[in-house]
């Protein structure tokens, strides 16, 4: 249970963990927090030539908002980003999500870059950042900056669409308005434990009516995605238990989730129209 | 790799190979054996030390990211023979039988009492769940951090 041998860098800016993930590509991997990635490093599960640390990387660790958003580099700690007092007042929903995040002590080092670069099926951020219909700022030595959408950026279990020479320096998180409100459920055997399934559910209210509405599943996916039809099940009518039971069912039949040790694909069916309809009565009062 | 790190207090400069974990750097190179090694991959809690104040799980970092950090191990709780107030009350709530996951838990309670000085039970419960403890069942372990609470709001 040690790392295989690797060599080390801890560049001091981010143009020279870019350099490093050029030259070695595939080879090199970037360490952020390190709570998944150092275990799969103790396990030899993953045995890269060159580990790039950011951690030392001046400027990836910041909170800003900038109109309508707020950017969050690629280390800041998630338990800094859910502590932040921006964080908690623009996008409560991921706010929320935090906590759900592992454990206290894990979410100490764990960054929030790191939990969407790894792309687990089963992470919190992953599935907030889609619900909310963020992006992340990509940078590469070659090519520069781009911007990529959530949902281009979730490929499927543990992958995402960015190059290897490629890195997450940010993600950028639309700040909704008033009239938007949002709720983060999940289920997990024990607290910490990775999730049998997870929800985000957004909702518009005007006049006691859902004018627009998102639930977005993970965990029962491959990755974390948008039921379009369950949520425009719910646009039209009015915010009571009838209307998030509707909107329950239709995610239900929209997921197809698989059976492993710790549940039944049908568990996992019915655990997805539960916490969507929990959520949606979340919603509905926070609304009301 | 050169490093400079202070631990409990004292500075010291090391060699340390560049994959080495920092649990391993502290117990095989500075003897400090009070940090125990359970899982190796950040599973069982019982490695966790705090780095420039908050908990980590120290198997989850290498020694060569602690250069220039300020480390605390479970020797630093009671550097004499008076026990910490966090020790003393997991030795009056009988909050350990074998004691191997304690350490990690007295070095969480620590920086999570220093952040959440009134914790309810709850909130102790989901601390704890990132702590793995075969013999206690965990109610001792809650008393004793809700017991210590009030008495670490008072003394630092």
């Amino acid at each position: 249970m040690k790392p295989g041998p690797f060599i080390y860098t801890a560049p001091d800016s981010l143009e020279e963990a870019l350099e490093l993930l050029d030259e070695h590509g595939g080879e090199a991997k970037p360490l952020a927090g390190g709570q998944s990635l150092m275990p799969l490093l103790n396990m030899r599960f993953a045995q890269p030539a060159v580990l790039v640390d950011l951690n030392p990387v001046p400027g990836l660790d910041g909170i800003v908002q900038r109109d309508a958003q707020l950017e969050i580099g690629a280390t800041v700690r998630q338990a800094s980003f859910g502590a932040s007092p921006l964080v908690r007042e623009h996008i409560p929903a991921a706010a929320t999500a935090v906590p759900h995040i592992g454990h206290f002590v894990t979410r100490n080092r764990g960054t929030v870059g790191g939990s969407l670069a790894h792309a687990d099926a089963r992470g919190e951020l992953p599935l907030a950042l889609v619900a909310l219909e963020g992006s992340v700022r990509v940078a590469s030595h070659r090519n520069g900056e781009r911007m990529v959408s959530a949902d281009e950026l979730f490929v499927t279990h543990f992958t995402t669409s960015l190059s290897d020479e490629e890195l997450l320096v940010s993600s950028i998180w639309p700040i909704a308005d008033n009239d938007w409100h949002f709720a983060f459920e999940e289920f997990a055997q024990r607290h910490g434990d990775y999730a049998l399934g997870m929800v985000c559910v957004g909702i518009r209210v005007s006049n006691g009516h859902v004018s627009d509405a998102r639930v977005a599943v993970s965990a029962v996916t491959d990755r974390p995605v948008c039921l379009d039809d369950a949520g425009a099940a719910l646009i039209g009518h009015a915010a009571v238990p009838d209307a998030a039971r509707e909107a329950g069912a239709m995610a239900a039949t929209a997921v197809d989730p698989h059976s492993d040790l710790h549940a039944t694909a049908r568990y996992r069916r019915h655990l997805t129209g539960a916490l969507v309809e929990r959520a949606c009565l979340v919603v509905f009062e926070a609304a009301s | 790799m050169q490093i400079r790190v202070e631990v409990n207090g004292l500075r010291i400069e090391e060699t340390v190979s560049s994959r080495l974990l920092l649990s391993d750097f502290l117990r095989h190179q500075l003897k400090l054996t009070g940090t125990h090694v359970g899982c190796e991959h950040g599973v069982c809690g019982s490695c966790t030390v705090t780095v420039d104040g908050a908990a980590v799980r120290s198997c989850l970092m290498l020694a060569v990211q602690v250069d220039q950090a300020k480390l605390s191990t479970v020797e630093s709780l009671a550097p004499g023979p008076q026990l910490h107030p966090l020790q003393e009350e997991f030795r009056k709530a009988h909050a350990l039988q074998c004691g191997f996951c304690t350490p990690g838990i007295l070095m969480a309670s620590l920086d999570f009492l220093g952040r959440f000085p009134e914790p309810t039970r709850e909130e102790i419960t989901e601390m704890l769940s990132g702590h793995l403890c075969r013999c206690t069942g965990y109610i001792p372990i809650v008393n004793a951090i809700e017991r210590a609470a009030p008495r670490l709001r008072t003394s630092p």
